[in-house]
């Protein structure tokens, strides 16, 4: 059992005071006033941060009072159901479209031929080694030899990898910067769904990143795409799907791509 | 160097596991069981076929029972019929509970005497019931792929005449008519100002009707591809359904077409006259379906959760079926395809230089020979609705008098989303289903028992159709395949891929030479074997 959560402990062993229920009504109550004391006293610093606190209060609570109204109101039915035409048993049903959309623009794309080779990042900024690498010199030996390199960057490593012996450990891909999912933006729908990662394709910067799986801007990875429910001509399901990083994931602390369709 | 044998043939191939069969099937059924005694009871009219005979249990197969059935009623060897068999298996004789009939699938030692139903001392009581005596051959190749449509298919049809029409419904407003024999247009029904959303052939085959987005009707000579006058006009919303009045039944050169609409109104035109013969309304939600059953009976599904049956002579409701929880999202009658294709058989004996009166006596004859069931001409219902379940009604059951409810025979349970489409095969014994679970499913038409799941499908099943001989089911599914089904392994037949995105309508024509579909992709496909 954690340690804090001795209060509900206690009140699983031996109940509740007899007059908790009004004393929790009395609190809450008074809540309005104190709030209204504190911003009229508060100074300095403190009235900053509470002020701040109340503004984002406010704006949520507006915006639910707003989401409220809505709900509340009837919409006047759509004049006409739908602007693709559609079979009867399928024109008073409301539909998911997002995956179906997504599938036959795909498949617009792919009769286009050229489409093939553009992708959407054509040019990316070089990395030098220096960057991209850091020289291990922590430890006796290791300082004598200087062979060992530390990357920098994130990187993707498959879910079976399990670090060699240090002594033949060339390169060390940190734990902390390694990521398993990234957030895919279809480009022509602009619905980002995120979706794990099965491997990098190509780095542009270097062969040997690709190996390594180094993630940086411009980078192909291979997504799987098996819960947007896209079908082949053959009428399989789609699993994997190329993408390319869109943004510095060492920057941003999160992995960006867009969907090459 | 070795000369090597050639490989056997194909005749030596099939002779060889035959053989194999053969053996495997003698060495399942222990020897010295002796002989039983078997009466043929048929199950249609429940007349015997003959005395009762004595069979050796070692060789009382199908194939066997079926030579011995066409014996005793002295068939001519060119006209051997297949038949399926059943047995009752409920102790007494005189109570015809149709909950215990077992279908024997290979020989009477495995499906009576191991389970212990009867002994070798037993009279057993088979009764038959002939199958279609031709072959529908799975189609299996796309033979002409036709663009011409504007916009998405939405509705497709074959004329119950012939496999070389198919009329097909589109969002861009037209109609066409298509030569399957060649894979060319034919005619193009222009006239709709909105989407076509269902096509329909009358049983004869000589005029089209289709309903469309924009309220209203039109009714096309086939041949010509004319319009025969303009819109029939009444209906204020889209039309869901139209239905012709049974050829049995019509009166000489008068056929009658009942169209259900989202207004929730059926309206049944007298087309000669085209104008509104009558008015049906009732339901308080958009109808989904009508169905014009040979019994003098309108049925209509809506989604008001409700079914109702109407007389088709006074127009009055008969019984309001209130059993699902849910939109009723499909109907289907066990005289589907007879009423459809009414006087057209597989034999093509009569041509349409014959007279009306001879081609009403075999739409009568053809009608009457699918509806009865044990001497009684019963008009069985199936409607799906979006609850996940599927009801099996008998109609013919209500009475007329009560004001209760009325019970359906069974209640389908086994699907996981909406189910859309349900068909009776072209012989009565099967229901196939199809569901937004991306599954069809196989049911016995007389107790509704399930019989199996036919999985493949990737995407939702919109729509299933059956090939004339009740074999081969053929399915449409969103994602973008249409696949043949055999009914006998239950197994995937055959996969067709092909359409490049969402298959809406499938059918297969009456004759079964031919499967047509269409889809999002605008284009039209025949499949042929």
């Amino acid at each position: 059992m954690p340690q804090n959560e001795y209060i509900e402990r206690f009140q699983k062993q031996y109940g509740k005071r007899l007059d908790h229920d009004e004393r929790v009504r009395k609190r809450e109550a008074r809540e309005g006033h104190a709030m209204s004391q504190k911003a009229q006293q508060l100074t300095g610093l403190r009235a900053k941060l509470h002020q701040k606190k109340r503004h984002a209060e406010k704006i949520q609570m507006k915006k639910q009072i707003r989401a409220q109204e809505e709900r509340d109101v009837k919409s006047a039915g759509p004049s006409e159901p739908s602007s693709t035409p559609l079979p009867n048993y399928l024109l008073d049903r409301s539909q998911a479209n997002n995956a179906k959309a997504l599938s036959s623009a795909i498949k617009n794309k792919r009769a286009e031929k050229a489409a093939k080779f553009s992708v959407p990042l054509p040019k990316v900024k070089g990395i030098s080694e220096e960057e991209m690498f850091k020289v291990v010199k922590t430890g006796k030996k290791t300082a004598k030899k200087g062979w060992k390199r530390m990357i920098t960057k994130p990187t993707f490593v498959g879910p079976d990898f399990t670090r060699r012996p240090v002594k033949y450990e060339r390169f060390i891909r940190p734990m902390g910067l390694r990521y398993k999912k990234a957030n895919v933006t279809h480009p022509e729908l602009g619905v980002t769904v995120q979706l794990p990662i099965l491997g990098v394709k190509k780095n542009p910067q270097n062969p040997l990143y690709t190996q390594l799986g180094v993630l940086t801007k411009g980078t192909i990875i291979e997504v799987n795409v098996s819960e947007m429910g896209l079908v082949t001509a053959g009428g399989k399901v789609v699993w994997g799907k190329w993408a390319q990083v869109t943004n510095n994931p060492e920057n941003d602390g999160c992995l960006n791509a867009v969907l090459l369709v | 160097m070795a000369t090597i044998v050639p490989p056997p043939s194909k005749r030596q191939k099939i002779a060889a596991t035959e053989k194999a069969e053969r053996e495997a099937e003698e060495s399942r059924i222990p020897n010295g069981l002796g002989s039983i005694r078997i009466q043929f009871v048929d199950q249609g009219t429940g007349n015997a076929a003959g005395p009762s005979v004595a069979i050796d249990v070692q060789q009382a197969t199908v194939k066997n029972l079926e030579n011995l059935l066409n014996t005793l009623q002295a068939k001519d060897p060119s006209e051997r019929t297949p038949y399926r068999f059943f047995f009752n298996a409920s102790k007494t004789q005189a109570e015809n509970d149709t909950t215990s009939i077992l279908d024997i699938d290979r020989d009477i030692y495995s499906s009576i005497l191991k389970p212990g139903l009867r002994t070798v001392e037993d009279n057993i009581v088979l009764q038959y019931a002939p199958q279609a005596v031709f072959r529908v051959r799975p189609v299996s190749r796309c033979s002409a792929s036709i663009s011409g449509h504007g916009e998405s298919i939405l509705a497709a049809t074959f004329s119950p005449a012939t496999s070389s029409l198919l009329a097909t419904g589109s969002g861009d407003n037209t109609a066409r008519i298509w030569d399957c024999d060649t894979g060319t247009p034919k005619h193009t029904l222009k006239g709709h100002t909105s989407w076509v959303l269902v096509v329909s052939f009358s049983p004869d085959g000589k005029i089209l009707a289709t309903g469309s987005m924009d309220n209203s009707v039109r009714l096309w000579d086939v041949k010509t591809g004319e319009a025969l006058g303009g819109p029939l006009k009444g209906h204020t919303k889209w039309i869901t359904s139209l239905s012709w009045e049974p050829y049995h039944q019509q009166a000489q050169g008068k056929p009658r077409l009942a169209s259900a609409s989202k207004d929730a109104t059926v309206r049944i035109w007298d087309v000669p006259l085209r104008r509104v013969e009558q008015t049906l309304s009732g339901h308080k939600g958009s109808i989904t379906c009508v169905r014009w059953g040979g019994i003098n009976r309108i049925y209509t599904a809506s989604q008001d959760k409700t079914i109702k049956v109407w007389n088709a002579k006074t127009w009055t409701c008969l019984h309001t079926l209130t059993a699902h929880a849910h939109w009723v999202n499909h109907l289907a009658l066990s005289t589907d395809f007879v009423l459809r294709t009414a006087y057209h058989d597989h034999s093509l004996k009569l041509q349409d230089t014959a007279s009306t009166e001879a081609k009403v006596a075999q739409a009568k004859q053809r009608f009457e020979s699918a509806a009865r069931v044990n001497g009684k001409i019963t008009e069985r219902l199936i409607s799906a609705s979006d609850d996940n379940t599927i009801f099996l009604w008998d109609p013919s059951s209500f009475d007329p008098n009560s004001n209760a409810t009325p019970k359906p025979v069974a209640r389908l349970l086994g699907h996981q989303k909406q189910v859309n489409h349900v068909s009776f095969s072209p012989d009565g014994h099967y229901i196939a289903s199809a569901s937004f679970d991306n599954s069809v499913k196989l049911w016995n038409a007389i107790d509704g028992k399930f019989i199996t799941t036919l999985r493949g499908h990737v995407g939702a099943v919109y729509m299933c159709c059956w090939s004339a001989d009740s074999r081969l089911l053929v399915s449409a599914s969103k994602d973008t395949t249409v696949k043949v089904w055999d009914v006998r392994t239950q197994k995937l037949k055959e996969d067709l891929p092909g359409h490049k995105d969402e298959v809406f309508a499938v059918d297969w024509s009456a004759d079964g030479a031919a499967v047509g579909s269409g889809g999002k992709d605008k284009v039209v496909k025949i499949w042929k074997n």
